[in-house]
C-alpha cells in the first residue's frame, strides 16, 4: 500500500510541468484569538512556488481561520505573513482583503459565495474586476478603450470557461445550477483574476465521487497549466493525499505536522489527532 | 446545382475545385471561446494541403489507414481530407468507445497514423498501443494536459501542420501529383459497423460511391452553397459523415461544429441550420423537453399550446404537403404559426430548416407528425453504412409516416421470399475490410446487397420496413411478432425511454421497460413523490401504474391491427437500471441488443413468463470510472390489460 502510494506520488511529480520553486509565502508565528477562544497558536509554515499545499485537521482545528488570515479577512494578533513579489519580500502584520487581492491572492469559499441571479459568464467576469482600468464613465459610454478592454477581459473569461468546461451553462443564472457546477463556477471566478496564489476552502465538500474526481482533475490542471500555487483546505483525506505536494496538519489551532503526504501519514501526532487517543 | 463537377471523382479534387470557385465562402465553422470562427474553402484547402504534406513527411502513403478519434472539429475533417489527398483511407472511430473497443479496428485495418482529439483519447490509444504495433504516430489536437507526455509516437497537430507547411513550400508539386493520382474507385473511407451482431466489420466505401449518393440526394433536395448544417452526431457514424463531409464537398455548403456536446441546443439556435438530420431518439428527446416545459408553463400558454397543437394535428401536415384545406383552417393555422409554431420552431433552432431527415430506426407516427404539423419539413430516409446512406427518400409532398419513401435515382430494390430487402445501387460498399467471407454473404455475385431488413413496397411504390429479418418471429400460435414495432409504440410515450419485447416462440408477449428519468422524474416531482435515483423511482407503485397505462394504450392500438392483434403485451417489468452501451446492452448508436439483454437478464424473462409477481435481481454495476459494484433489489412484475382484436369484436 505504502509502496504503491509512493510510486503514484513520484509519477505525479515527474510529469509536472512546473518545477516546485522557492517559497512565495511564509507564515511566521501567527496567533489568532476571538476573545478568549484561541483559534490559532503560533502557526508557522511556508508555501513554495507552484506547489499544492494542503491544510488539514479535524473539525475546529483552525483551518478556515488560517485561510482567512492568509487572505486578509482576519487579522492575527501576533505573527507576520510575508509574501514574495519577484525577489522582494513584503511583510504584512494586518493585511486587508484588497491588499491580498492586489498581491495576486484569490480564493473560493466553503459555502459558495456567488451572485445567484447573475449568469455564469457575469459571475466569472467579476473575477476580472481588479484588472479593469477604465472609468465608470468610459464604460457607460462604451468608448474605444472601454470596448477594447471589455473584449480582452471577455476573452480571458472565455478561456477560463473553456478550461473548466462550463461552456454549456455560460448564460445560465448561477442559482439554477447544481451544487457541483456552482463550485466549479466559483473556481472559475477565482481563476479569472489570474492569481499567483489560489486559496481553496474545501473545494470538494458536499460533492459526489464523480464530481470530486472532476474537481481534482481541474485543480491539478490549474496547477499544471497556469502554474498557480494552490493552498487548499480539505476534509477528504484521500483527496488531500492524492493531489497535494506538502501538507500542514492543524489540531486545536496548533501545527502538529508538516511534510509530504507520506510523512504526514506516518506522523504519530497526526494519527492520534484523527483517530483519537486514549488519555 | 448547375455546377459541373464531372471529372472531380475524389474528395480532394472537389476540395480544390471549391477553393477555386468559392474560395471566399464559408466551408466550416467552429465555436471557439464563445465566438463562431469561420474557415473559408480556401483556408480549409490550405490547411488540408499542409496537413497532407506533413503526413507524407511522417511516412503516410497510398493505401495506409488513418484513425480519427475526434468529435466534430474542422481539424478532424481536414485530417480526413488530408489522408485522402495521399490516397490513404481515413477510419473515423467512435470517440466514446472504451480503449479495448478501439483495439480491434486499429489491428484490423493495420492503422499507422491516428488523430486524437485530446488527452482522454490519447490515453486510450496509448493504453492499447502494446497490442497495436502498427500504430506509429498519434497526433493530438488539444494540447491540454499533454505537454509532458514523452512517448515517441506522440506529436501535436500544430507541429504536423508546421512540418507540412515547410515541406509544401519546398515542393508544392508533390501534393498536386498525389491528388491527381487518386481515382473514384479508390477507397475513400472506412466505417466500422456498430456490431449489433458479432465483431465489428470495416465497411469500405469508394470516393465514387459516396460522391454519387451525396450528389444525387443533394440534387433531389436542391441543396446548394447557401445551406448550413450543424455537425453534432459522431463523425464515426456514416450519416454524420455524409451530411458533414460528402454532401458539403458535393455542393459547397457550410457545416458548423458545436462548442461541446452539451451546447448543441444553444449552438443550433445561433446557427439556424437549413438542412438538418436527427435520429428519432434526438427528436424524441426534444419533444419530451418541449412537453415538460409546456407543463410547467402558465395556464394561458398551456391553453394556447394545446388549442393550436390541435389545429396543427388536424391540418398542419396537409398544409405542408400542399394538399387542399379550407380557408378557415388555413387562417387558423396562420394564427397558430404566429403564436405557437413559429416560436416553437425558433426554440428548437429549426426556424430556417428547409429539409430535415430522420432515419436510423423507425419513428413513432405521432412524433413524426408533430414535427411536420408545426411546419418542419421532416422526412424519412432509408439507408445504411453499406449503401452510402441514400437508398430511399420521401420526396416533398409525398410523405407518409409509416414508409421511408420510394427508391432514390439509381437504386434498384428486390425482395427475397422471406421479405428480405435486396439493394443494388452505385453507392454500395466495396467490401468488408479483410473479411471476404462476410463480403460475399452480404453482397451476391450479381451485386445485390442483402440488407437483413424485412419489408415490402406499398401500392404507391414506397418502401416500408417492418423489422430485422432475423428478429421478426412468431408467437406459439403463429401470430406475427415484430418486437421492434411494439417497442417503438411503447417508446413513443414520453415516460418510456427504452423497451425490450420478448415473445418469439412463446404463447404471449412480455416486455422490459426503461423509464425516462427526465419525464418521469418531473411527473413524480409534480405529485410530491420522493425518490433517490433511477432505481428507486423505477420501483415505485405509482410509476408502475403510469407505465401500465402506456402499455394498455399500446395494447388497445394493437387490437385494431388484425395481423398483430395477438401480440399485445401481457406482462411487463421496469428494469432497475438504464440500458447502457457501456454494458453492451445498447449499440454505440443506441439500438437495443435484444438477444444479449435476453441472455443477460434470463432470470427476469423467466419470471415474466413464470407468472411470478416479483423477482430478485442481483447485478454487477460498472461505473464510468471503471469500478464495479454489486446491486440487488426486488423487481415487481405487473400484468397489463389486453383487448379483444377488433376483427373478433366485429364478428361477435
Amino acid at each position: 500500500m505504502r509502496e504503491s502510494d509512493m510510486t503514484t506520488e513520484r509519477l505525479h511529480h515527474a510529469t509536472r510541468a512546473q518545477r516546485i520553486g522557492e517559497p512565495v509565502l511564509s507564515v511566521e508565528g501567527v496567533s489568532l484569538a476571538f476573545g478568549g477562544v484561541k483559534a490559532l497558536t503560533e502557526v508557522s509554515f511556508d508555501v513554495r512556488e507552484h506547489e499544492i499545499r494542503a491544510i488539514i485537521g479535524p473539525n475546529g482545528a483552525g483551518k478556515s481561520s488560517m485561510l482567512n488570515v492568509l487572505n486578509g479577512v482576519y487579522h492575527p494578533q501576533e505573527g507576520t505573513i510575508r509574501l514574495r513579489d519577484g525577489t522582494d519580500w513584503r511583510e504584512f502584520h494586518d493585511m486587508d482583503s484588497h491588499e491580498a487581492a492586489a498581491m495576486g491572492i484569490a480564493r473560493t469559499f466553503q459555502n459558495i459565495a456567488l451572485f445567484k441571479g447573475m449568469t455564469v459568464l457575469d459571475n466569472v467576469m467579476t473575477g476580472r474586476n481588479l484588472k479593469m482600468r477604465c472609468s465608470f464613465l468610459e464604460q457607460a459610454l462604451w468608448l474605444g478603450r472601454a470596448r477594447r478592454e471589455e473584449l480582452a477581459h471577455r476573452r480571458a473569461v472565455e478561456e477560463v470557461i473553456d478550461f473548466l468546461e462550463i461552456q454549456h451553462v455560460r448564460k445560465t443564472p448561477v442559482g439554477r445550477l447544481p451544487y457541483g457546477l456552482q463550485k466549479r463556477v466559483e473556481l472559475a471566478r477565482a481563476l479569472a483574476a489570474e492569481p499567483r496564489l489560489l486559496l481553496l476552502d474545501e473545494p470538494m465538500a458536499g460533492m459526489n465521487l464523480e464530481e470530486k474526481q472532476d474537481m481534482c482533475r481541474f485543480i491539478l490542471d490549474v496547477n499544471d497549466h497556469y502554474g498557480t500555487t494552490i493552498v487548499l483546505i480539505e476534509h477528504d483525506m484521500g483527496v488531500v493525499m492524492d493531489i497535494s505536494d506538502r501538507v500542514v496538519v492543524l489540531d486545536y489551532g496548533r501545527k502538529i505536522g508538516d511534510g509530504t503526504p507520506g510523512e504526514v501519514r506516518a506522523n504519530q501526532a497526526v494519527i492520534d489527532a484523527y483517530l483519537g487517543v486514549a488519555h | 446545382m448547375s455546377e459541373d463537377l464531372s471529372g472531380l471523382d475524389t474528395f480532394p479534387k472537389l476540395l480544390l475545385h471549391h477553393a477555386r470557385v468559392r474560395g471566399g465562402r464559408p466551408a466550416i465553422r467552429e465555436k471557439d471561446l464563445g465566438i463562431w470562427q469561420t474557415w473559408t474553402w480556401k483556408e480549409f484547402a490550405d490547411e488540408v494541403r499542409a496537413l497532407a504534406c506533413g503526413l507524407a513527411e511522417h511516412g503516410f502513403k497510398r493505401g495506409d489507414h488513418m484513425a480519427l478519434v475526434c468529435d466534430n472539429r474542422p481539424r478532424a475533417y481536414a485530417a480526413m481530407c488530408a489522408a485522402q489527398c495521399l490516397g490513404g483511407v481515413p477510419v473515423p472511430l467512435y470517440q466514446d468507445a472504451i480503449a479495448a473497443e478501439m483495439a480491434f479496428p486499429i489491428q484490423n485495418a493495420a492503422i499507422t497514423h491516428a488523430l486524437a482529439e485530446d488527452q482522454e483519447q490519447v490515453d486510450k490509444l496509448l493504453e492499447i498501443l502494446p497490442q497495436c504495433p502498427s500504430l506509429k504516430h498519434i497526433y493530438y489536437d488539444d494540447p491540454r494536459g499533454l505537454r509532458n507526455y514523452t512517448q515517441p509516437q506522440i506529436a501535436a497537430y500544430d507541429r504536423l501542420l508546421e512540418l507540412g507547411r515547410e515541406s509544401h513550400r519546398r515542393d508544392a508539386a508533390f501534393l498536386e501529383t498525389e491528388i491527381a493520382k487518386g481515382s473514384g474507385e479508390d477507397a475513400a473511407a472506412m466505417f466500422f459497423t456498430s456490431g449489433t451482431t458479432g465483431v465489428p466489420k470495416g465497411v469500405v466505401l469508394t470516393h465514387h460511391a459516396l460522391i454519387d449518393r451525396a450528389a444525387v440526394a443533394a440534387q433531389m433536395e436542391g441543396l446548394n452553397e447557401r445551406d448550413v448544417v450543424l455537425a453534432y452526431l459522431p463523425p464515426a457514424w456514416i450519416g454524420q459523415n455524409i451530411f458533414s463531409y460528402a454532401q458539403p464537398f458535393a455542393t459547397g455548403y457550410c457545416i458548423c461544429c458545436p462548442e461541446s456536446a452539451e451546447t448543441v441546443m444553444t449552438d443550433m439556435r445561433e446557427i439556424g441550420p437549413t438542412y438538418y438530420f436527427a435520429p428519432p431518439r434526438v427528436l424524441e428527446a426534444l419533444l419530451t423537453q418541449v412537453s415538460i416545459r409546456m407543463e410547467d408553463a402558465g395556464a394561458l400558454k398551456r391553453w394556447l399550446y394545446h388549442t393550436f397543437m390541435g389545429v396543427a394535428r388536424r391540418v398542419g401536415g396537409a398544409i405542408l404537403d400542399g394538399r387542399p384545406t379550407t380557408l378557415g383552417d388555413r387562417l387558423l393555422y396562420r394564427v397558430g404559426d404566429l403564436v405557437v409554431y413559429g416560436p416553437l420552431r425558433n426554440v428548437l433552432g429549426m426556424s430556417r430548416v428547409r429539409v430535415a431527415y430522420t432515419a436510423g430506426e423507425a419513428i413513432g407516427p405521432d412524433l413524426f407528425k408533430f414535427y411536420r404539423s408545426i411546419g418542419i419539413n421532416l422526412k424519412q430516409l432509408y439507408g445504411s453504412t453499406e449503401t452510402s446512406v441514400f437508398v430511399c427518400i420521401q420526396p416533398n409532398g409525398q410523405v407518409k409516416p409509416d414508409t421511408v419513401g420510394p427508391a432514390v435515382k439509381g437504386v434498384e430494390l428486390r425482395f427475397t421470399p422471406e421479405r428480405e430487402l435486396l439493394i443494388r445501387s452505385p453507392g454500395l460498399f466495396k467490401e468488408y475490410y479483410k473479411n471476404p467471407q462476410a463480403t460475399s454473404e452480404a453482397k451476391d455475385p450479381q451485386g445485390w446487397f442483402h440488407t437483413g431488413d424485412a419489408g415490402y413496397v406499398d401500392a404507391d411504390g414506397h418502401l416500408k420496413i417492418i423489422d430485422r429479418v432475423k428478429d421478426v418471429g412468431k408467437l406459439a400460435d403463429g401470430t406475427l411478432f415484430a418486437p421492434k414495432y411494439l417497442e417503438n409504440k411503447l417508446k413513443f410515450f414520453p415516460y418510456v425511454k427504452e423497451a425490450v419485447a420478448f415473445g418469439h416462440g412463446r404463447d404471449r408477449v412480455c416486455a422490459f421497460i426503461n423509464i425516462d428519468m427526465e419525464a418521469v422524474g418531473n411527473w413524480a416531482e409534480k405529485r410530491n413523490l420522493a425518490y433517490s435515483g433511477y432505481t428507486d423511482l423505477a420501483s415505485q407503485d405509482a410509476v408502475y401504474d403510469l407505465v401500465r397505462e402506456c402499455v394498455e394504450k399500446v395494447n388497445a392500438d394493437l387490437a385494431e391491427e388484425p395481423e398483430i392483434a395477438n401480440s399485445q403485451i401481457h406482462r411487463f417489468l421496469i428494469l432497475h437500471k438504464e440500458l447502457d452501451a457501456d454494458d453492451e446492452e445498447l449499440t454505440r448508436t443506441r439500438k437495443v441488443r435484444r438477444g444479449f439483454i435476453g441472455q443477460k437478464y434470463q432470470t427476469l424473462v423467466d419470471a415474466l413468463y413464470g407468472g411470478r409477481s416479483s423477482v430478485h435481481v442481483e447485478a454487477k454495476v460498472r461505473y464510468e470510472d471503471g469500478r464495479t459494484g454489486t446491486f440487488s433489489a426486488d423487481l415487481k412484475i405487473r400484468d397489463a390489460k389486453t383487448f379483444a382484436p377488433a376483427a373478433a369484436r366485429k364478428a361477435a
